[in-house]
């Protein structure tokens, strides 16, 4: 047999597991086995479907017949109600792994006199476990007995006495109950099953309905103690508690690209972080459904898979609306890489949505996960149980190291919404793009404002979509402020034309200074050749000199010989320069 | 239909009033049921009734195909409407309006004694 119960040797708690979803998670494997447990809660909540599951798992999954004794529905209800789930009761009766028997108590057929006792059930119920080896039996809900037979110390007496003899068979009872008002149930259930109760509840909250399901007590063991929500859809009943409240999921270095090429870039030119949630914020029609189809398209083309919520759009409008900046995403749909989920916020209560998403993730296996957007689900919660539902898909996605991208409305002049603010400690990146108004026109920009673990660009940059996707464009920052679009281009032409006329200026400039130079240098070649010319006069003087000297000389001595001059003939024999001084 | 001589009733033909009382083992409260059921028949519907016992201990398999939870349990099979009364039948009122025998009882006796009591 393949029953899964918890090792006996270690003295511990024997658990019959569910096969719940979730339920197991809760109750730590399962109910407690060979015991009774109360599954109380409102009308419609759920007591009898979950009672159901508990037999067909059991009886599919675990090896272990069950006996269904319904008190209020016939068998051919049960399984008309049950068959929209998927279960076939009637192939489960057929080989003995279920029997229903619908105890049939009608007020109106009953007379009461003197002394009985309800050993007609306990013999029912002693022959049904038998014929088919039951170990599981449900009794939904026992309490139409109370209501229906008018001497309550009989029935206290015969329930006490069946659930001592429940006990011995060894079965797993879930016995089902409405809920009362001070007690848990009207009939006070509760009295006879000690070991394990288990409260369910359908809220109504503004205008949405919530189920909840507790665990109230659990003899022997420990348990989870919060309300957790569950839903009822197409598999049954599935409940998604947030068990791991720590923060110990794996984290990686490895990043994917964003489908945005410069995106990359300023995201330290890897991209995000696997598993990383980002936070895409912005105001109406800022591109931020764009941004967030192009991580998936990116997804998609590396052979991911990508699921994408969206709360605004039905998925053919977002697959027409990409495919206005180039994006494909049909083809992706097509082959099976990208799932929309398309539903609108107010349709179901928040947790209802949180389970919905958190089942199809877990379904889909997606590498990336879109939720579009964010703001549309304000309504359904309030902020504190917005995040806590935020906070418990993060984690989720985390732990199965998905990256998510979540996008958000942020109103005018309000840069930062009521979600952002409520979410914005738990994502690790987060973008926001912005609505620049100049010279009437409307740019739309850029900028990341954080991204842990990551050398990201600080600087804001154009955001332009067109038929070639999404592209980021340097921003023009100067003394009048940040310039896009138009204003840009036109501040980039004066930028331009003032280049221009900078350029000529130094050009001239250069051109006078060279002007100048070779001025100069005609200057001192001038120099140059006037120093040479005054250097030959000189040269010329002093000859002209020494000759004029000699003339004279001889001049005074063709005087002295005209005249006679003795002296002056004597001194023919001597040096010239004696003659000087005899002169005066 | 008329009355029929009370001893040969059973015997020759199927008597109108089939009564089926279940019980469970020897006990009791079964031996009390049977003892009042019979007592009111004889006095109500004498040689028109056939009392079958249907031990569940036995045949544990009839209690899910008749309905039965509590015993002892009598079950008026026939003439329908199926009626049927739980206890040891000790308060003959509760049994005869359980029943539903006041109305084919020929005693006005009982029948006025019923009206005064409701």
């Amino acid at each position: 047999m393949k029953k899964k119960t918890t090792d006996t040797n270690r003295n511990e708690l024997r658990k019959s597991p569910t096969g719940i979803r979730g339920l197991d998670e809760i109750t730590e494997g399962g109910l407690p086995a060979g015991r009774p447990t109360l599954v109380c809660g409102g009308t419609g909540c759920g007591k009898t479907l979950l009672a159901m599951e508990f037999l067909v798992h059991g009886a599919t999954e675990y090896g272990e017949p069950g006996v269904f004794m319904a008190f209020e529905e016939t068998a051919a209800e049960l399984t008309e109600n049950v068959a929209s789930l998927g279960f076939d009761l009637k192939t489960l009766i057929a080989r003995k792994l279920l029997l229903i028997d619908y105890v049939q108590i009608e007020r109106y057929e009953f007379e009461e006199t003197g002394e009985y006792d309800l050993e007609g059930l306990f013999l029912r119920l002693d022959q049904a476990i038998d014929v088919i080896k039951a170990k599981r039996v449900v009794l939904d809900t026992i309490e139409s007995l109370f209501s229906r037979l008018s001497n309550p110390a009989i029935m206290r007496e015969s329930l006490h006495r069946l659930f001592r003899w429940l006990k011995q068979r060894g079965v797993t009872v879930i016995m089902t109950g409405e809920r009362g008002e001070g007690p848990l149930t009207r009939y006070g259930l509760e009295e006879y099953v000690s070991d394990c109760v288990i409260s369910l509840d359908h809220r109504v909250l503004d205008q949405t309905t919530t189920r909840r399901i507790r665990v109230v007590k659990y003899r022997g063991s420990t348990h989870g103690t919060n309300e957790y929500p569950f839903l009822i859809d197409k598999v049954g009943i599935s409940i998604w508690p947030v068990t791991s409240v720590h923060l110990e999921h794996h984290t990686s270095d490895e990043c994917i690209p964003t489908g945005i090429e410069r995106l990359d870039a300023m995201l330290d030119g890897r991209g995000y972080y696997r598993g990383s949630s980002i936070l895409l914020s912005g105001t109406a029609g800022t591109g931020k459904t764009s941004v967030a189809a192009t991580l998936a398209d990116a997804t998609c083309r590396r052979g991911g898979r990508c699921q994408f919520f969206s709360f605004e759009e039905s998925p053919e409008q977002i697959m027409r609306n990409m495919s206005t900046i180039g994006l494909g995403l049909q083809q992706w749909v097509k082959k099976g890489r990208l799932q929309f989920q398309t539903v609108r916020p107010f349709y179901y209560g928040l947790e209802m949505h949180l389970a919905r998403a958190i089942r199809l993730i877990t379904e889909f296996e997606p590498q990336v996960v879109i939720v579009d957007q964010l703001s549309g689900l304000e309504t359904t919660g309030t902020p504190v149980e917005l995040k806590a539902a935020m906070m418990r898909l993060i984690d989720f996605l985390k732990m199965k190291g998905i990256t998510a991208m979540y996008t958000d409305l942020t109103s005018d002049g309000n840069s930062l919404a009521l979600t952002d603010t409520a979410i914005s400690s738990l994502v690790d990146t987060w973008l926001i793009l912005r609505d620049l108004e100049l010279n009437g026109e409307r740019h739309r920009s850029l900028h990341i404002l954080k991204s842990r673990g990551m050398a990201h660009s600080n600087q804001a940059r154009e955001f332009i979509m067109s038929e070639r996707g999404i592209e980021l464009k340097d921003v023009y920052r100067g003394p009048s402020g940040m310039l896009t679009g138009s204003a840009r281009a036109g501040q980039e032409a004066r930028e331009r034309a003032l280049q221009v006329i900078r350029n000529e200026e130094v050009e001239r400039q250069q051109l006078d200074l060279k002007r100048k130079h070779d001025l100069l240098e005609r200057q001192i070649a001038a120099l140059h050749s006037e120093f040479s010319a005054e250097e030959a006069r000189i040269g010329r003087i002093n000859d002209y000199r020494l000759r004029q000297k000699q003339s004279r000389a001889g001049d005074e001595l063709e005087m002295g010989l005209s005249r006679k001059d003795d002296v002056k003939i004597g001194r023919k024999l001597i040096p010239k320069n004696g003659g000087n001084g005899t002169k005066s | 239909m008329k009355a029929r001589p009370r001893r040969n009733s059973r015997l020759f033909k199927a008597p109108d009033w089939h009564l089926q009382l279940y019980v469970a083992g020897p006990t009791p409260k079964s031996a009390a049921a049977f003892r009042n059921l019979e007592r009111i028949c004889e006095e109500h519907l004498a040689g028109r009734y056939h009392i079958e016992v249907i031990d569940l201990i036995k045949n544990p398999q009839i209690a899910r195909y008749d309905q039965i939870i509590a015993v002892p349990t009598v079950v008026r099979k026939s003439p329908p409407p199926v009626r049927k009364v739980i206890g040891d039948l000790s308060n003959t009122e509760r049994v005869l309006a359980g029943l539903d025998l006041r109305r084919h009882d020929s005693s006005p006796f009982v029948s006025r004694k019923g009206k005064t009591q409701l």
